[in-house]
């Protein structure tokens, strides 16, 4: 289980918890769990077209999951949000559709692109993967004081100078860099359970950000390693088990939550 | 289907009028307009108080919940629709308990929910495949086409929507008071939070009827686009619905036009599918229809 091509799993899929908990707080925290759902997903168009036109699917993924992101920065900003982030979901999946209709050869891979193939991650794999994480994480450590006040206190926000629009697109452009370096490894579909579960959960158990958002890490750590553990020995998606798992962090924190007020 | 639609159909056969020869003559085009304009009319009614209550997310989760259903369906080998709106309806019944109903819960009740069941198709899907070995099932389960619908499923889509309308139609006057404003519904008497539920119930049979028929992309595209677009243009719900119905239909309609014509495109004899050009239609007219708004913003700072 840690031998050879699964010592590539486990280091990846470590770095995708630890972003994943980390963006995760702020998609709780500001509500946008559609966005989270709607970027990666969508950002799938991006990797049927790169192998359409015959390029690393890895820049289709980033291209496509900032223009769905900034999209619905900018569109939202006089719609409804969630209108606007649905349009650019189907919008997205509507040309991921089409690219696959054209591509002849994509086709099988579609599964895995949307379910994760965390068991086959190439040693190639692992650098940009972990080069995506550290400017992902310190943009967060940059961004934190304005965007922890944005999201809280938006007038607040406003009144310092701290713009919410800009904020927005600044986290609408992290959510889509977390969601390139994250959909070849867990799949479009389950980053985002990965995204909601663990924070979720953490936030159930305590109100101070800081250790919150250590604990969203920490879980959503607990939650990747498991999965892989058991996928490993019985053979099923690990997709079944990170979204069971992260839906289960999150019952447990509210149960623990309800008996502790 | 492609070859059902080729047939008759001059490949190659230029110059091309706008509508195909052959265009109404195909089973497959005629199934596909009416489970079509189908689908559309109950959207645009359910999709008004969606966009309304702000509970687009909620709507595009169900149709992905459905792939769960269609999978689970498929293992036990019974109808597709009957998988789709079981699991929908236990869907909907865990974010009305996580807590959908309050503004601040609501995105993430939505959330834990679509994880949960997209980890559960994650499964369904593995075991379908490992079961029948039949790869084809899951891009048929996750983007079904409105090509492709069997004639004998018309008849259950048409009695889940008369019922899907019906709901809408009781519903109508205290659904409106507590979308608008909860505080004077409860002082009516309103009980918001039983019809809130029963509204949830209408969206998940409207959202199965759709994604079974025109698939999961279409069905969140159309439940929402036309009537985002309907409620920019007119503030008057019922005027929103018959709005939302009609621009529904139409975007469906030209959508299969072109995808009909466009196996004459490149590549010849593929065919360009038809929710994009569904979804493409939508999405301009949604775009279309907030230009008035801006112009007059630019009028009024100018």
């Amino acid at each position: 289980m840690f031998s050879g091509f699964m010592v590539n799993a486990w280091t990846v899929a470590s770095i995708v918890a630890v972003v994943a908990g980390l963006v995760g707080f702020f998609v709780v925290l500001r509500g946008s769990a559609f966005v989270a759902h709607a970027v990666p997903n969508g950002s799938f168009a991006g990797a049927a077209g790169a192998s359409l036109v015959g390029i690393n699917t890895l820049i289709g993924l980033g291209v496509f999951s900032l223009l769905g992101a900034l999209g619905i920065g900018v569109l939202g900003r006089r719609g409804r949000h969630d209108v606007v982030t649905a349009l650019a979901l189907v919008v997205m999946l509507g040309l991921g559709s089409l690219f696959l209709q054209l591509s002849v050869e994509y086709a099988p891979e579609v599964e895995s692109l949307l379910f994760g193939e965390v068991l086959g991650i190439a040693s190639n794999q692992v650098a940009p993967t972990a080069a995506l994480a550290v400017v992902c994480v310190a943009a967060i450590a940059l961004l934190y004081r304005p965007l922890m006040l944005s999201s809280v206190l938006a007038e607040v926000g406003e009144a310092r100078g701290v713009s919410s629009f800009r904020m927005e697109l600044c986290f609408l452009a992290v959510v889509a860099l977390a969601s390139t370096m994250t959909v070849p490894v867990v799949g479009t579909l389950l980053i985002f359970s990965l995204m909601i579960g663990a924070p979720a959960a953490a936030r159930s158990l305590t109100d101070r950000p800081l250790v919150a958002m250590a604990l969203s890490v920490a879980i959503a750590l607990i939650i990747v390693w498991s999965a892989i553990a058991l996928s490993y020995e019985t053979d099923y998606p690990i997709g079944f088990f990170v979204g069971s798992f992260g839906a289960g962090a999150y019952a447990l924190g509210r149960g623990w939550a309800a008996y502790h007020r | 289907m492609v070859s059902a639609l080729l047939g008759g159909h001059p490949a190659g056969a230029l110059p091309s009028p706008v509508i195909e020869p052959g265009f109404f003559a195909a089973e497959d085009v005629r199934v596909a307009i009416v489970v079509g304009a189908i689908a559309a009319i109950v959207a645009g009614a359910v999709g008004v108080f969606t966009v309304i209550r702000g509970q687009s997310f909620a709507g595009e989760a169900l149709g992905d919940v459905n792939t769960a259903g269609g999978s689970a369906a498929f293992l036990a080998s019974v109808a597709p629709l009957l998988g789709f709106v079981v699991v929908g309806v236990i869907a909907v019944g865990a974010m009305e308990l996580i807590g959908i109903q309050r503004p601040r819960g609501r995105d993430l009740a939505t959330g834990i929910v679509l994880g949960a069941a997209l980890g559960l198709a994650a499964l369904l899907l593995y075991l379908v495949t490992t079961v029948h070995s039949t790869t084809g099932a899951t891009q048929t389960i996750l983007f079904g086409s409105v090509l492709t619908i069997a004639s004998s499923t018309i008849a259950p889509v048409a009695a889940l929507s008369v019922a899907a309308l019906a709901l809408m139609a009781m519903l109508y006057r205290p659904l409106l008071l507590s979308s608008v404003s909860t505080e004077l519904a409860s002082a009516r008497g309103i009980r918001v939070r039983l019809i809130g539920a029963a509204y949830l119930l209408a969206l998940a049979m409207t959202v199965a009827l759709a994604a079974i028929t025109i698939g999961t992309i279409l069905s969140t595209a159309l439940l929402v686009g036309p009537a985002a677009t309907a409620l920019r243009l007119t503030r008057r719900p019922g005027v929103a619905i018959a709005l939302a119905g009609l621009l529904g239909v139409a975007a469906m309609w030209l959508g299969i036009l072109l995808a009909y014509d466009s196996f004459d495109w490149p590549p010849v004899g593929t065919g360009w599918p038809v929710s994009f050009f569904v979804v493409s239609l939508i999405f301009i007219g949604y775009l279309l229809s907030g230009l008035p708004g801006l112009l007059q913003r630019r009028a009024r700072a100018a």
